[in-house]
């Protein structure tokens, strides 16, 4: 028999050191810890630490009845709430065969693509402001309020609206609403080309994200990064594409794929992305049919026993959830597979070798929102 | 030969890159009509907040101090994190049935997630959302509310 050699590895070589950054740092977008050990300032290892904003949020669903549900995946990812919510009403109304009406699949298609545009505008003015451009986040902020102003008069808050409900919507969108949506996009037109002239065409920017943090499309896939941030890497995993839910199949659009998988790429993605939803929301805001807002549900929802799964394309990727139900009002497990964790996974291979300064850069690229990788 | 003329290419384009944000900025600067920012606590007299804004859940009364909660305790089983008690009691109504009335409707505000599913399951629609929006105070038992006003009674015709 041959023997084994155990020779022990140390956790840091010679000349390394480790840094925590996070969980108080601007630049990690919430309370990520991420035990960088470097080497002067090359990053060699990185370790993310999660948990700090763990709720158990999975299982507190599994106390709460299908609509009380609906309220904590608002509190998952926080910037996309509308399509947190959408997988959730998804999944309740395949598994209970409900046929929801056309206005409300448009309107739900309306309402994810302005989610999803608010969330890149608040990732492109994050990303500004990681990068050292303040003015950026200015910017960004002035122009997503537009969008909250939008929906506080049409579901009553901001960021948490819980505006979704098994089998329709909670309430009729308000009378001015289709009005101020065609407003915001004019005016959107017309803001984003500020938004190339000030940081896409900026050299600076070009030249401290170009050729960063590159991820391969074997490692995007291998690591399930979806989103711009795996289509950036030429990873074609857009749901609304390949498993088009509510509208999608009735909307012309393109799936942005680039090939090079850099930082500066994954910046082009999401740019193009707003444009994209932009493009879907104008040839369904004059389309919407009228009708009712809700399917008639019965006042208990029990799914019957069995599994479900449900896939929506949040603004960050792909978001899953799955259910098992025994039959009663309350599900038996519920988890979600969401889109920032399979994301975070990916951040330790793709920095290794870059200095500190850029692991910011890259960090911001993939665009984390922490509560949605603890839950 | 061919680095050098990049190495003065790169000057220029970073340059006119550079005055091309600036003159976006600068453009703001000079305008100050598309300045978009609130002076809030100055502007608070004359702040409107839009009709459907979700600021707390209320009770809203008549002129003659009559509500339309029956006590029934839906609101109660389909609030998610127990932000709402209802303590009721039976009285005889005078023809010898018993009628359930509401004693207190108690709104614990700190608790509450906004999440609208107790005003959705109102069957008396009783319960509406107020444009309060100032929460702030200092003491923490103050965010546990009595929604039905003292003295009030049901309206007639509710069931």
């Amino acid at each position: 028999m041959k023997e084994v050699i155990h020779t022990p590895v140390p956790y840091i070589e010679e000349e390394e050191y480790h840094i925590n950054m996070g969980p108080q740092h601007p630049s990690t977008h919430g309370v990520l810890r991420l035990v960088v050990t470097l080497q002067g300032e090359i990053v060699k290892k990185l370790k993310p630490h999660c948990g700090y904003i763990h709720r158990g949020i999975e299982k507190m669903c599994e106390k709460d009845t299908y609509p009380q549900i609906i309220h904590l995946t608002d509190r998952m990812d926080y910037l996309s709430a509308h399509i947190n919510n959408h997988a959730v009403c998804l999944l309740v109304e395949n598994a209970l065969q409900v046929e929801v009406p056309e206005r409300v699949k448009y309107i739900r298609t309306i309402i994810d693509e302005l989610t999803r545009i608010q969330s890149h505008q608040l990732w492109w003015a994050c990303y500004g402001m990681d990068l050292g451009g303040l003015t950026c986040f200015f910017y960004g902020l002035r122009d997503r309020e537009k969008i909250l102003d939008i929906f506080e008069q049409s579901f009553g808050s901001r960021l948490l609206h819980s505006y979704y409900a098994p089998g329709g919507l909670m309430m009729d969108i308000h009378p001015d609403f289709q009005k101020n949506v065609k407003a915001f996009i004019k005016y959107f037109r017309k803001k984003i080309k500020d938004y190339d002239r000030i940081l896409t065409g900026n050299v600076i920017m070009q030249e401290r994200t170009r050729g960063i943090g590159i991820l391969t499309r074997d490692n995007a896939i291998s690591y399930a990064v979806t989103g711009p941030s795996g289509r950036a890497s030429g990873f074609s995993c857009d749901v609304r594409k390949h498993y088009p839910y509510a509208c999608y199949d009735k909307v012309d659009f393109k799936e942005i794929l680039y090939t090079e998988g850099d930082t500066l790429h994954r910046y082009f993605a999401r740019m193009e992305e707003m444009r994209e939803s932009m493009k879907i929301i104008e040839q369904l805001i004059d389309n919407i049919p009228a009708g009712d807002y809700s399917a008639k549900m019965k006042a208990v929802l029990k799914l019957p026993a069995g599994e479900y799964y449900q896939r929506v394309e949040t603004a960050r990727g792909e978001l899953g959830v799955y259910c098992i139900s025994d039959g009663n009002k309350t599900p038996f497990r519920m988890k979600f597979r969401s889109p920032n964790f399979s994301n975070l996974g990916v951040l330790d291979s793709i920095s290794r070798d870059t200095k500190i300064a850029d692991l910011v850069a890259i960090g911001a690229s993939l665009d984390f929102v922490i509560p949605d990788i603890d839950r | 030969m061919n680095s050098f003329f990049k190495y003065f290419t790169d000057i220029y384009s970073g340059v006119k890159s550079l005055l091309t944000g600036m003159s976006v900025t600068g453009k703001y600067f000079f305008s100050p009509g598309q300045i978009v920012t609130e002076q809030y606590p100055e502007n608070r007299k004359k702040l409107l907040m839009q009709e459907r804004f979700k600021g707390e859940v209320i009770m809203p009364h008549d002129q003659n101090n009559q509500h339309r909660c029956t006590g029934c305790g839906i609101c109660e089983t389909n609030c998610p994190n127990g932000s709402i008690e209802v303590i009721s009691n039976r009285i005889d109504s005078g023809d010898g049935k018993k009628v359930r009335i509401i004693d207190k409707h108690i709104y614990h505000l700190s608790m509450c997630t906004f999440c609208g599913l107790c005003i959705k399951t109102c069957p008396s629609d009783a319960l509406a959302w107020g444009q309060q929006f100032e929460h702030a105070v200092f003491d923490r038992a103050k965010l546990t509310k009595t929604l039905n006003k003292p003295g009030s009674s049901i309206l007639k015709g509710i069931e």
